[in-house]
């Protein structure tokens, strides 16, 4: 298997974009991506995008062969155009098929993209194609909502560890704060612990700060064998590690509530695929859908030890300039969460720190970044982990 | 949801019958065809669960999904059924006789429903014991 390198990126800003399309969002983030690595569409082998439901969002499926044709990649050069769909982690997944296709030797030039277009439909809709990714027959059927699940994880998460509701709120003001700072974030003010507490419950303990927002947008990234990514741009970002993991759909069988296990799975074949540590890792983008996703991901990743997550956020050791920052984008909180986009949005985001331009939310040296992408509750984990040298 | 998705399951919804597998012992509801366990060499037959367990987590849920929404506020609870495997449903009881660790039994409650025309959902909720 040959090294693989990202060469460039492109994301569009998140956020109620009601006047941009599905496909005007993906062709934009595609084209931002090929322009910053400098490539010709002949040059392009294939293309990969992450979109969990087209169907009921904006009534659409068969986005590849779309995407592709309104990129001008259709009906002269037919490069051909995968989707890929594990719910929230759709993106992740998308990336790590295109990571795979160059790694095999069987295409040079990927690019893998993911977007989703969520305002097209009413609060009802979306928030019933988004419990399409617990199990329909056993959980939404008895009136589940992905809320509600995630409720159940930080009731459970507050019992054993006696995590508070202060402490989970204490990530959605961190990750606002982050999110000032980001210039495509959805939401780009500072909120207090009180904001969270005073807004409106919408699964206890979970309040409507708790949660992150329905989000229109996309994202893409170039990928290239790494021996030839100098060719490309002097500063390509190395692919360490790519990894997947599942486990049962549905919450109820886990064998334990706080924990993702498919999160500790992908992330311990993330480390061995490296060679790395929790400690080598500067900064990672978890998948906060909910404030309690979070704490749980900082754990399950083994950042800090498993119900140390919400005494870590609340003391502020996952802020950017602490040992361990998480979520510098804001996250999928602040940042906005369109579903299909935000694993390739977090690969993004990791290329921009490992580049060094990240502007005010800039880590400090930061050598190696990690991604981590859930569908669902957890039925799916996507993790990968990059790296400035090679 | 058309008919026919409903009704194949209504063995399952209406009175807990899930499955056993013989080979190594383990009960399963949902009712699962395929031991994650033995896999091939399991031997799956049906199971009618009693129905009566334990909370284990739970959440009070204020925006509804949808087709509940003339329910809100409503408990939602995961219960680990005394069998050993553990279910998503709603407790009917004030929130605050919700806690873990709160044994509850099942009974046949109305689910859901679609519209004024559409299907209505019948199945197993629980009440505290």
């Amino acid at each position: 298997m040959r090294d693989v390198a990202i060469i460039g990126t492109g994301c569009t800003k998140f956020g109620e974009l009601w006047d941009r399309s599905l496909r005007d969002i993906f062709v934009e983030a595609g084209v931002s991506a090929i322009v910053d690595a400098g490539i010709q569409g002949e040059e392009i082998d294939g293309l990969y995008m992450g979109n969990m439901s087209g169907g009921r969002f904006v009534e659409q499926e068969h986005v590849g062969s779309l995407i592709a044709d309104y990129s001008g990649l259709a009906s002269e050069l037919h490069v051909p155009s995968t989707r890929v769909e594990a719910a929230c982690a759709s993106g992740g997944l998308a990336l790590r098929q295109g990571i795979l296709a160059v790694a095999s030797g069987y295409a040079d030039i990927i690019v893998a993209a993911g977007g989703e277009k969520m305002t097209d439909v009413d609060l009802d809709t979306a928030t019933d194609a988004l419990a399409a990714a617990a199990d329909r027959e056993w959980e939404g059927i008895m009136g589940a909502t992905f809320p509600g699940l995630y409720a159940m994880i930080a009731r459970l998460h507050m019992h054993k560890y006696g995590t508070t509701s202060e402490q989970l709120a204490a990530v959605s003001v961190k990750n606002h704060h982050n999110g000032t700072m980001n210039p495509i974030a959805q939401f780009r003010n500072e909120i207090t612990i009180d904001t969270v507490l005073r807004s409106n419950m919408v699964a206890e303990p979970l309040h409507m700060f708790d949660c992150s927002p329905i989000s229109d947008g996309a994202a893409a990234v170039v990928l290239a064998p790494a021996d030839v990514a100098k060719k490309y741009t002097d500063t390509p970002v190395y692919v360490k590690a790519t990894t997947q993991a599942s486990s049962p759909i549905s919450l109820h069988d886990r064998a334990d509530i706080t924990t993702l296990d498919a999160s500790v799975v992908a992330g311990q074949r993330a480390y061995k695929m490296a060679g790395l540590t929790p400690d080598d890792i500067d900064l990672v983008e978890v998948h906060d859908c909910f404030t309690i996703a979070e704490i749980c991901a900082i754990e399950d990743l083994g950042f800090f030890k498993k119900g140390d997550g919400g005494r870590a956020s609340e003391d502020g050791e996952t802020a950017i300039g602490s040992r361990m920052p998480v979520n510098t984008s804001g996250g999928l909180k602040a940042c906005g969460h369109p579903v299909g986009a935000t694993g390739i949005k977090q690969a993004v985001v990791i290329t921009e720190q490992l580049r060094g331009t990240a502007g005010k939310s800039q880590v400090d040296g930061a050598g190696i970044g990690m991604t981590h992408n859930v569908g669902g509750s957890g039925g799916t984990a996507v993790v990968h982990i990059f790296s400035r040298d090679r | 949801m058309t008919v026919a998705r409903f009704w194949r399951k209504i063995p399952h919804r209406y009175n807990l019958i899930g499955t056993h597998c013989t080979t190594c012992g383990e009960y399963y509801f949902p009712p699962r065809q395929m031991c994650p366990t033995c896999r091939r060499d399991g031997k799956i037959e049906s199971y009618q669960f009693e129905g009566k367990g334990e909370v284990i987590t739970y959440t009070v849920i204020h925006t509804a999904a949808k087709g509940y929404d003339n329910q809100v506020p409503y408990n939602l609870a995961i219960i680990k059924l005394n069998e050993g495997p553990s279910l998503t449903g709603q407790v009917i009881c004030e929130p605050e006789e919700l806690e873990i660790g709160t044994r509850v039994r099942p009974v046949f409650r109305k689910l859901g429903e679609e519209s004024e025309k559409g299907m209505i959902y019948y199945g197993t909720k629980f009440v505290v014991e």
